[in-house]
């Protein structure tokens, strides 16, 4: 996994509530055997349409801003469990998914891919949403270490909550698989146990 | 301490607490599919691991096959080259695999109960977030993700926060005509598809209990509509007598030392739970959706209402008019074109059997399409068996050959755009059964009446 680093980027908006995994990656492009190229079908029925030709209006074709990090209403990242979802935002180019709630399994892929989730409270992002809509070209700064989202000009500064585990695996850039083949002796003393 | 039945099956499970971090959790039995792990394999592979525990995994493809000629190669590249690598996989790690083709193929959530693989105290996962659906039998079963399954397949084990615990209880009788379908739609109306996020569903009470295995089993299989990571019902005699007798479950003996510990799973009177919700059985109706998030639910003899719980109204036009429907509208005799009863939520025998008893002796509405898609070879060769096939075919549905079909729509079996199509699947987002679908999600009673009529209609004035 890749190291997460503090960086400056602009707000990619995406004001729709329960975007789920069918809408992030459609199943019809879950046929690879790979984890490469998914953020070319990120949002797929979204931005092309039945002719495979770019719908100007939505966010992702009509914001020129280079953003890495993805602004989404609540209940982000429902449905099924395809990591294919956190693959495809990751390889678009976002390293952030903020939203005030976040489902479950996608939290989970979400981190073991190095893609940071970030809940803010509802008012939070409404405001972040206003101010990006005004201003589309608003600079924010994430800062993993001491947990901070904050616009650069001040406006906007939020503390966010992670797990101590999780912060650090990202910050390092370790991956849960490493830490658990660290532990296999406690799994095979434990499995020696259980078996009885 | 009181526990509930979550705590005890979660704390035998604990290998280790990381501090401020998640617990490694053990796991009882691993399913896998074509689609969620060949990425897993792949790493493994490139990192020179074995799989720890071969025996614990078992395999079978379902989520991208046909459903017509499965004797035949599969004809499209990428999917035959997704059960090709599965294949390899399995055969290269000493995986159990029930491939296309084999007496046990089927849905990985219908073939795990159905085999008696899925067995009360257990935790099993699966790279599908349908998981949830085992949790019927009193086990910890839950979606996880392909990194997820690489660690399981690697060290049998997890990294998992405890989630908190929700009781739902449904007490009272049930109305003739409302099946468990309707139970878990009515529910999720209730709480909305985010209602859940962040817990697991004990789901208790009267009402509950009086179900059968494969009722109970669409209900915890639509614990992830709400958001919830799964769903658990302890077990009872209902569940023993389900198990006695399956293929993997344990046999003589062995069989009545398990039970003697499976009746040990449940959850102590005084348990306590993050959240207790209660419903009244009697209040629950036919169901059916309307929108584009399970959440979006109404009885049939409701109107389509100004906005739903935890939606914005932005969001909630949006979804209508993808559907092509607007506020205050009933769903009733709304015409539709398709019907799909399948997918891990309602195609096993007993679902058939209710489909088809509707349907006997008479014939689907000239402009629908019918499709009958059995969960597993198991539960076809029962229906065969039973002479349902038939009924289904007579009536002039298409009974085709086991797999997660137009649930998802990743192989041919697609609905098209802008059609209405009335399925017994668990989802309904937009372009779910195939780009511009309009799914309503519905019981196989429900969906088998709308094949006969062309509308909707209420089987309770059928
Ligand atoms: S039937 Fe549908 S929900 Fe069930 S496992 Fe297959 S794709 Fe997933």
């Amino acid at each position: 996994m890749e190291k997460f680093k503090s960086f400056d980027s602009t707000v990619m908006p995406l004001n729709i509530e329960n975007i789920d995994t069918d809408q992030i990656i459609p199943a019809r492009f879950l046929k690879a055997t790979t984890r490469d190229g998914f953020g070319d079908n990120l949002f797929r029925d979204w931005r092309y349409d039945s002719d495979n030709k770019l719908i100007g209006e939505f966010e992702l074709n009509r914001i020129k801003n280079n953003s890495k990090i993805l602004l989404a209403g609540r209940n982000f990242g429902c449905g099924s469990s395809r990591e294919h979802a956190a693959w495809a935002i990751y390889d678009y180019g976002f390293k952030v998914v903020i939203s005030s709630f976040f489902a479950d399994i996608f939290k989970n892929n979400a981190l073991n891919n190095g893609l940071l989730v970030i809940k803010l409270e509802d008012k939070v992002v409404d405001r972040i949403f206003k101010k990006v809509s005004d201003e589309e070209n608003t600079l924010f700064h994430v800062d993993l270490e001491s947990q901070i989202f904050n616009s650069l000009n001040g406006e906007i500064y939020e503390k966010f909550d992670i797990n101590e585990y999780n912060k650090t695996c990202l910050i390092n850039g370790y991956d849960n698989i490493d830490y658990l083949l660290s532990q296999k002796d406690k799994i095979l003393n434990f499995e020696k146990k259980y078996e009885k | 301490m009181s526990k509930t039945i979550f705590d005890k099956v979660w704390e035998k499970h604990i290998v280790d607490k990381i501090p401020n971090g998640p617990c490694i959790l053990y796991i009882d039995k691993h399913l896998i599919h074509e689609v969620t792990s060949p990425q897993a394999f792949a790493s493994l592979n490139k990192k020179n691991l074995k799989v720890l525990r071969p025996e614990k995994t078992i395999a079978t493809a379902d989520h991208n096959v046909p459903t017509i000629d499965q004797h035949l190669p599969i004809k499209e590249a990428l999917s035959r080259n997704q059960v090709d690598t599965l294949t390899k996989n399995c055969s290269d790690h000493d995986i159990k695999l029930f491939g296309l083709g084999h007496k046990y193929q089927g849905i990985v959530h219908v073939i795990g109960p159905e085999l008696g693989i899925t067995q009360p105290g257990m935790t099993i996962v699966c790279g599908d977030s349908h998981t949830s659906t085992h949790g019927a039998f009193g086990s910890i079963a839950f979606g996880i993700g392909t990194s997820e399954v690489e660690m399981v397949l690697t060290t049998q084990c997890l990294l998992q926060n405890k989630p908190k615990t929700m009781r739902i209880e449904i007490n009272g009788k049930l109305e003739d005509g409302v099946y468990s379908k309707d139970i878990i739609l009515y529910i999720i109306s209730k709480i909305s598809a985010s209602g859940g996020t962040g817990y697991f569903v004990e789901y208790a009470g009267t009402a509950i209990r009086s179900l059968s295995m494969e009722a109970r089993m669409t209900i915890c299989n639509m614990s992830i509509e709400m958001g919830a990571r799964g769903g658990i019902i302890a077990p009872d005699q209902i569940t023993f007598d389900y198990l006695e007798g399956r293929e993997f479950a344990p046999r003589g003996d062995k069989f009545k030392s398990a039970i003697k510990e499976w009746k040990k799973l449940k959850s102590d009177s005084d348990a306590k739970y993050d959240k207790v919700l209660k419903f009244d059985a009697s209040d629950i109706e036919p169901m059916i959706t309307y929108g584009t998030n399970p959440g979006m639910g109404i009885k049939l003899t409701d109107y389509i209402p100004e906005l739903s719980l935890n939606t914005s109204k932005e969001s909630y036009n949006k979804s209508l008019e993808y559907m092509g429907l607007s506020v205050g509208e009933s769903l009733l005799n709304k015409k539709i074109d398709y019907v799909f009863i399948g997918s891990c939520t309602n195609s096993r025998i007993e679902d058939l059997r209710i489909a088809s008893n509707l349907i006997k002796g008479k014939k689907k509405a000239d402009h629908v399409n019918a499709w009958v898609i059995p969960g597993s070879k198991s539960v076809e060769k029962v229906a065969v068996k039973e002479g349902l096939d038939k009924v289904f075919r007579n009536a002039g549905f298409e009974f085709r050959q086991p797999g997660c079909s137009a649930c998802l729509a990743m192989n041919e079996d697609k609905i098209p755009d802008q059609k209405y199509c009335v399925s017994t699947s668990n989802r309904n987002f937009e372009g779910r059964q195939g780009p511009g679908a309009r799914t309503f999600l519905a019981s196989p009673a429900t969906a088998a009446a709308a094949a006969i009529n062309g509308f909707i209609s209420d089987i309770r004035h059928n």
